[in-house]
């Protein structure tokens, strides 16, 4: 249930920023290879929201697909999970480039 | 101002067609939300570099034998190592008394509810204990695969552990964890012989996610494979 951190990390980060103002909304990147689990987010945010400044907010979460470049052959590709092979030569040498996003990208104040 | 484009500052056609009150503030963040325990990790890291500590974050399911592991590894090393030992559990300080009767110099972290430990803990531990100089600092995780996977505490290398007795499919289970470690401990192997576990496949299940991960096997009942562990310690001081 580290979901309940990364909510608590969110609000932090907005309450920063919203200074003092009530939120409307908060955008997220939230790369698909996070280990966040999106149920658990879900309820972790619906309580941990009480009483702060995000209590009404609406939550606009851009997921970011995994691609990954091949350090044997070069290949860029999408990849749903970190141990996929190269879909070119089936090394699973890879470097990941997207995917492993977590960040609050902007946020709406009233 | 239109929130979205700025609008009103210059005249152009957009599309977008939401209705918003004009009272509203746009604001870009554009911040990681794992910022605030990265900072603290890499102060973390700065720490460690100073006193020249190999600091190991060592991590595992619950029962994998991270903390026999330990108490082996201190009682066999004590004479040529100087070791601290932070301990991270939800509750009790069972673990630190187990480190501590070793007669090694140990804190515990109690997260309570928490699933995993994180920079800003490690550095009040830190705080705390002093640890020794040139010396070998373990972190010992709580008990989990999945959360502590995400939280950098400022370590040099991060070790998983797992045991025969939990599956070779664990790393395929459990990617992150695999995929964010150094090196791979399989413990418990005495109990080969008595459980459906393939060596090879949990190494190339672990391969699979990470390509880079050292793997050592090893038994603390037996000592079986110490060495191999002790040598790989010995090379990641400097």
């Amino acid at each position: 249930m580290h979901e309940l951190s990364i909510v608590m990390g969110i609000i932090d980060v907005v309450t920063e920023y919203a200074n003092g103002a009530p939120v409307k909304e908060v955008t997220l990147d939230l790369g698909c290879l996070t280990t966040i689990e999106m149920f658990a987010f879900d309820m972790a945010w619906k309580q941990a929201v009480k009483g702060t400044l995000l209590e009404k907010a609406t939550l606009d979460i851009n997921r970011i697909e995994g691609r990954a470049v091949c350090l044997e052959c070069g290949e860029e590709f999408t990849i749903a999970e970190v141990y996929d092979a190269c879909t070119r030569c089936g090394s699973h040498l890879l470097h990941i480039t997207k995917g492993k996003e977590l960040k609050v990208r902007s946020l709406i104040i009233f | 101002m239109c929130a979205t484009c700025g609008c009103d500052t210059h005249t152009h056609t957009h599309s977008h067609t939401h209705t918003h009150d004009h009272n509203e503030k746009h604001i870009a963040v554009e911040k990681d939300v794992l910022y605030e325990n990265n900072l603290l990790a890499a102060r973390n890291r700065g720490f460690f570099d100073a006193k020249n500590i190999l600091a190991i974050n060592l991590v595992s399911s619950p029962g994998s034998g991270k903390t026999t592991l330990l108490e082996r590894t201190l009682t066999d090393l004590k004479e040529a190592v100087n070791f601290s030992v932070i301990e991270g559990d939800q509750q009790t300080t069972r673990d630190a008394d187990r480190i501590h009767a070793t007669g090694t110099k140990v804190v515990q972290i109690n997260t309570g509810k928490g699933c995993h430990l994180d920079a800003h803990m490690v550095m009040h531990a830190l705080q705390g204990m002093h640890p020794h100089e040139n010396g070998i600092l373990f972190i010992e995780n709580v008990g989990n695969l999945v959360c502590p996977a995400m939280f950098d505490l400022g370590e040099k290398q991060r070790v998983v552990v797992m045991s025969v007795t939990e599956g070779d499919d664990k790393p395929l289970k459990y990617p992150d964890m695999f995929h964010t470690s150094h090196l791979c401990i399989i413990n418990k192997i005495d109990l080969l012989p008595y459980v459906p576990f393939s060596l090879d496949k949990a190494i190339a299940n672990a391969k699979r996610i990470n390509p880079k991960l050292e793997v050592i096997t090893l038994s603390c009942t037996s000592g079986e494979g110490l060495d191999k562990w002790y040598q790989w310690l010995e090379s990641k001081k400097s």
